[in-house]
């Protein structure tokens, strides 16, 4: 392991805290973390307001009775007791369009960051445990991908769709951004498998799948979940860009494509401020109070930037 | 340093044929007839339509084996030849894109570099000062998480369109000419300058936090603890801790490269910016797959260039890659 791994662990994103510490798993320990992220304000703020989000997303399609695309009501209106976010120029709910667009935006966000976390948990433990010519290998395909553009794959990907889905989008996105997991996550295991538990394990006969999810991944798990969090964030913006670029899902509703519907219906000079406002206000909010909470969550983990 | 260099290049060259590769294997395996998908949805003029026939099936070649059209794309490519394009027929795809890359890189070459800068020095500023760093912090994730276009509307929206202080839409008046007289400058800045200041934010947001994580990470390291210690200055061993937090933020720069990229593309969306995202949106309206393929080369080129030019100042600023360390690879 190189000295700047250590650093590019830390500077994997610009959002990532700084470098975590590999801590020892144990129940005493699971339960301390516990006591401090009752007490953490930044993780249970940043938790509230994606509950407050998920709760819009389940609940708020089942207060109105039309689709996200139906022409129901009078066109250009604003905020109204009836339509609470006011409506499109083609008379469409602007708040069905956000709650059903919120769906979206979950969904994208579990699945793209579930695959990319998985991809990049497979290659980075592979590549950091095995060693030798299959991380080589490994680190190749890696570093051919981080320096691809994500964007650039999907926008040529999509255009080619005829039929778009979110979840086709998801598993694309997914499949494009685990490169840094993968790296951030060979650094790790590279520093923990010449643990004396590690070895241990390993004179007492145990393969190496074995060794990789009982011994090393619960060592690193608070790394891992942060890393979640990362992914589904970044997979929130991404999905959004690739929507707004005119990509977005054919047989539904994006808070990406509602911004890309605004601009391109001009409600920016028409100043329909309700049209394009709660899009993006909802994915800043979401995304934010994901940074925010992987913030708490590192004070939660790391003592040393728990404040007493 | 050879090493290292010769390391990276690889890589470069591996991603570039990578590249070249996706971009060649998309069209002919997604699901059905690209020559019959892009002649049904481009809405074109019956004689133009003709030509466009018998073009794309002369160019893909689907009669000669695939490793033979494999070929020839390589070398349509070595003659920078990337196709015609249909929305702008029949001007080749190369000089539409060629026409409009100014404009992109105009935006993201000083968005980039002031906002890495100014957010560097921002962030190691407010480390661990107790009432900024209270601010800072909530302040710069959000700006982090804002999807650029939503900044760039919302930045049109009141700076444009309730202000009127700043144009709207399009890289220059419609009614101005373009010359090289100082008012034709002045309105060139005008409208570049909302663009611009989008993507600067959302850059700066990202690298004040990034900074001020190294820099608490740094000032906790032994030599800071040392320096302290030995009665040296604060101001002293925060110089030194920032320097050392440089390096991890600079490879943060390469890794950020695609996303700003994107940023850029989405952004001159919002303002009608006459670059490679508006012409990207538009090919996308046209179905002008050849413009979109391009564009994605482009983008890689310039990518993978500006990844180089990354690890080019790393060796400059990190002696350890010098004296015989391979660093990053």
């Amino acid at each position: 392991m190189t000295v700047s791994d250590s650093e590019e662990l830390a500077a994997a994103t610009p959002a990532a805290a700084a470098a975590t510490p590999v801590t020892v798993a144990s129940p005493r320990a699971s339960r301390e973390a516990l006591y401090f992220a009752r007490r953490n304000r930044k993780l249970l703020a940043g938790l509230a307001v994606v509950l407050a989000f998920l709760v819009v997303a389940a609940v708020g399609p089942l207060l109105t009775d039309h689709g996200p695309n139906e022409y129901v009501g009078p066109a250009s209106q604003p905020p109204s007791a009836r339509y609470w976010f006011g409506t499109t120029t083609f008379g469409q709910d602007v708040f069905a369009q956000f709650a059903h667009g919120l769906r979206s935006t979950f969904l994208v966000g579990v699945l793209g960051g579930g695959l990319a976390a998985a991809i990049g948990m497979l290659i980075g433990f592979t590549a950091g445990y095995r060693g030798g010519v299959v991380d080589e290998v490994l680190n190749m395909v890696t570093n051919v991908v981080l320096v691809i553009p994500t964007l650039a794959v999907l926008l040529v990907i999509a255009t080619y769709l005829r039929v778009r889905g979110v979840i086709p989008e998801a598993l694309f996105i997914g499949l494009f951004s685990w490169p840094w997991v993968a790296r951030a996550i060979r650094a790790q295991t590279f520093s923990l498998r010449s643990r004396d538990f590690v070895d241990l394990a390993r004179l007492s006969g145990a393969g190496g799948a074995r060794i990789v999810l009982r011994e090393i991944a619960p060592n690193m798990s608070s790394y891992l979940c942060m890393t979640f969090i990362l992914l589904f964030g970044g997979a929130v913006l991404t999905a959004a860009t690739l929507d707004f670029i005119g990509l977005g899902p054919t047989d539904g509703i994006s808070l990406g494509l509602m911004m890309n519907n605004a601009v391109l219906w001009s409600a920016l000079p028409l100043g329909m401020w309700w049209w394009f406002v709660p899009p993006g206000l909802g994915i800043t909010m979401i995304v934010g109070s994901l940074y925010i909470m992987n913030v708490g969550l590192d004070e939660v983990f790391n003592p040393k930037l728990r404040k007493l | 340093m050879r090493r290292y260099f010769g390391r990276k290049l690889l890589i470069y060259a591996l991603t570039f044929f990578v590249a070249v590769t996706v971009d060649w294997v998309i069209p002919r395996f997604m699901p059905g007839d690209p020559v019959q998908t892009m002649l049904a949805r481009a809405s074109l003029r019956p004689e133009a339509s003709q030509a466009m026939q018998a073009y794309y099936t002369s160019v893909f070649g689907l009669d000669v084996p695939a490793w033979q059209q494999y070929l020839n794309f390589w070398g349509a490519l070595a003659h920078g030849d990337l196709g015609v394009s249909i929305w702008l027929f029949p001007q080749p795809v190369t000089s539409v894109i060629l026409r409009a890359i100014p404009y992109t890189i105009a935006l993201l070459i000083p968005a980039i570099l002031l906002s890495w800068v100014a957010g560097n020095k921002f962030g190691a500023y407010a480390a661990r000062r107790r009432w900024l760093d209270n601010t800072v912090l909530p302040v710069g994730y959000v700006l982090t998480a804002t999807p650029y276009m939503w900044l760039g509307i919302l930045l049109a929206w009141a700076l444009a369109t309730v202000a009127g202080v700043f144009p709207i839409a399009g890289g220059y008046s419609f009614d101005v000419e373009p010359s090289w007289s100082l008012s034709f400058l002045a309105n060139l800045l005008s409208h570049w300058f909302l663009p611009f200041a989008s993507l600067f934010l959302v850059g700066f947001g990202g690298w004040a936090i990034g900074m001020r994580n190294m820099i608490i990470y740094e000032l906790e390291a032994d030599y800071s603890h040392y320096l302290e210690a030995l009665g040296a200055p604060r101001r002293l061993v925060r110089r030194y801790a920032f320097r050392n937090a440089l390096l991890p933020q600079l490879t943060g720069l390469a890794l950020q490269l695609g996303v700003i990229v994107a940023g850029a593309l989405v952004t001159e969306i919002v303002f009608s910016y006459p670059g490679l995202g508006y012409l990207i949106l538009q090919a996308i309206n046209n179905q002008d797959f050849f413009l979109i393929q391009g564009a994605f080369l482009f983008i890689i080129i310039g990518v993978l260039a500006a990844n180089f030019l990354v690890d080019v100042v790393y060796v400059l600023v990190d002696p350890r890659t010098r004296t015989g360390m391979r660093g990053a690879t």
